[in-house]
């Protein structure tokens, strides 16, 4: 979808920033998906106007990276690493057991990713980018769930903060 | 004597958990007291004097001497960038995530300490798309620290200014190579450049550049505070300073620990480690990362010290000071397969070796240690690698841009290497069953 107008005014600012208005096609993505929960071909059209390149390559950009999300997903990225420490530590059965407790919830998608930086808490996962660590399955379903109950409050599935009633 | 840490770029993380990552808690911990100093000093003393002097190579990886990367700036061509990399990906490395989220104004000293010194004006700090909590602490620290007269114009009335954007990647490791890095900070996607020229000649926008990793940037105020002299006492040979390992896997107190280099992987990993879990033996250890080749719990290798050098006898590296114990519980197929995995998935593609050589190296080893192995599967990886890093030696030659495709073989010749006869055995037995 397009900017609103607040967003679009924080794009502007953004792109102003930057020595080269290029530079801030990732943090415009970052910010789309703030809004949408995703990156549409619409939003690329609008980053590519505001930064001045085409379409095609800010799509030829945004494609690149694996926090960008080019089909819409749940309100809740559940994101559970299965790398070589969480490995050995329950991390590919706890991606297993969230992957069938959330298989039917539209709210709720379950990715496996890359290594979170977190091994000491190894098995460890984020939900919208927040940590959770030494987790088992129960307990990582017990955080989504809370999540889901507003007990927990969420970032954007970007990772974004968000404060009061919307993006920090 | 159990051995303790040295907490130097830890301490004020470790003395204050609740509030070191405010400014309230760091003015108490003496932050910035150190860039007023340094603000009198000239860029050439502090260049020369202190981190020269200190002996300082770069905690990221490839541990290159950081006053020697500054020194290669051409002068009196402006403008020019420091880059700090924040894309912390290394497989089980958290130390940049750990300084970033509890020691934000530290860095923030340190940026601005190596700005002043390489005289640049714009900083950027390149934070792995992942940070969230990071991204917030860190952003939040800069507006304090303007606030305070630290960042910004005509710092503390000494006619400096820096300005600080910290900019989020979106999930892709090698944007932790320097030069895909500089490539997704313009918008691209992160794949390296071919080098010559280097980004001290040709960088961010084709200006003069400094890429830096956090560790080594958070490092620079203790090293003006001590005295670049003094910090290079630390240490041993030409590692000098204190670095922080992240010891993780099947060892009793995982965490990050500041050690004075020159301490052993025993003492590492049963000092401040507590050993291998259920008084289990080491069997297999990755050191530097990912990236690295292997070492085993032999003796020889336990008792060989934490020096960046002399790591280097037995084929590997201290790399991003990642430290990961394995037991005997564990396949090292299995491991070797999934680390062949996370290369095959963040193989940018540009190079054809890594790119279709990472994607045959995980399948075969996922037949490998999925019991479905083959007799001559190891030999074919082998051959496979030989395609990326031609000769198979560390340090390794290259096919490749950017060394992502080496660092993808090193599993490989590491089970040749330890684990030849065991694999071979394996293989023999399962066919044995089969027929």
């Amino acid at each position: 979808m397009a900017f609103s107008p607040e967003n679009r005014g924080r794009a502007r600012t953004i792109v102003a920033r930057y020595p080269q208005s290029r530079s801030a096609i990732l943090p415009l993505a970052h910010l789309a998906q703030d809004q949408d929960g995703w990156l549409s071909d619409e939003a690329m059209q609008e980053i590519a106007e505001l930064t001045g390149v085409t379409a095609a390559q800010v799509q030829g950009t945004c494609s690149f990276y694996t926090m960008f999300k080019r089909d819409p997903v749940g309100k809740y990225l559940v994101s559970v690493c299965t790398n070589v420490t969480c490995l050995v530590l329950g991390g590919p059965e706890l991606l297993e057991e969230m992957r069938h407790r959330y298989d039917a919830d539209p709210d709720v998608t379950v990715e496996e990713v890359e290594c979170l930086a977190a091994c000491d808490g190894a098995p460890c996962m984020q939900v919208n980018y927040d940590y959770h660590e030494l987790l088992t399955p129960d307990a990582a379903a017990e955080v989504v769930d809370e999540y889901k109950s507003g007990k927990r409050r969420a970032r954007t599935v970007s990772g974004t903060a968000v404060v009061g009633g919307g993006r920090a | 004597m159990p051995i303790t840490e040295t907490r130097i770029v830890t301490k004020r993380l470790r003395d204050r958990p609740d509030d070191s990552w405010t400014i309230e808690g760091a003015l108490a911990s003496g932050a910035y007291d150190v860039l007023r100093t340094a603000l009198t000093m000239t860029p050439e003393a502090i260049q020369d004097e202190q981190v020269k002097a200190s002996g300082l190579r770069g905690r990221g990886g490839a541990g290159f001497a950081t006053a020697t990367k500054w020194s290669f700036l051409p002068k009196d061509s402006f403008p020019r960038y420091l880059v700090i990399n924040a894309d912390e990906g290394e497989p089980s490395t958290f130390k940049d995530h750990m300084l970033i989220e509890r020691d934000p104004h530290q860095l923030l000293e340190g940026i601005a300490i190596a700005s002043f010194a390489v005289q640049c004006n714009l900083a950027f700090v390149y934070l792995r798309g992942e940070f969230a909590l990071g991204y917030d602490r860190l952003t939040a620290a800069i507006d304090e620290a303007r606030n305070r007269g630290f960042l910004g114009n005509n710092i503390l009335g000494s006619g400096f200014d820096l300005d600080i954007i910290v900019h989020r990647g979106a999930g892709a490791y090698i944007c932790g190579e320097e030069t895909a890095l500089l490539e997704s900070l313009e918008g691209q996607r992160g794949m390296p450049r071919i080098r010559p020229p280097f980004p001290a000649v040709a960088g961010l926008y084709a200006k003069p550049t400094v890429v830096n990793n956090v560790e080594t940037v958070s490092t620079l105020p203790h090293i003006l505070r001590m005295g670049g002299e003094e910090y290079g006492k630390l240490g041993v040979n030409k590692s000098t300073g204190t670095r922080i390992f992240s010891l993780s896997g099947l060892v009793n107190r995982p965490g990050n620990y500041e050690v004075e280099l020159g301490v052993t992987f025993r003492q590492l990993i049963d000092d401040l480690g507590g050993g291998v879990r259920n008084g289990g033996k080491v069997k297999f250890m990755i050191p530097g990362g990912a990236s690295s080749q292997w070492l085993t719990g032999s003796d020889e290798h336990l008792d060989c010290p934490l020096d960046m050098d002399a790591v280097g006898q037995f084929g590997v590296m201290l790399g991003s000071g990642a430290v990961m114990v394995y037991d005997d519980t564990v396949d090292p197929v299995l491991v070797a397969w999934r680390l062949a995995k996370f290369f095959a998935h963040e193989s940018c593609g540009k190079c054809t070796p890594c790119r279709e050589g990472t994607g045959w190296i995980e399948k075969v080893l996922y037949r490998m240690s999925h019991g479905l192995g083959r007799a001559d599967d190891l030999d074919m990886l082998l051959d496979v690698g030989d395609n990326i890093s031609p000769g198979l030696n560390a340090p390794f030659s290259q096919t490749t841009i950017c060394p992502l495709g080496p660092s993808a073989v090193s599993a490989v010749v590491s089970l040749n290497k330890y684990f030849r006869d065991e694999i071979l055995a394996r293989v023999a037995t399962a066919t044995e069953v089969s027929a």
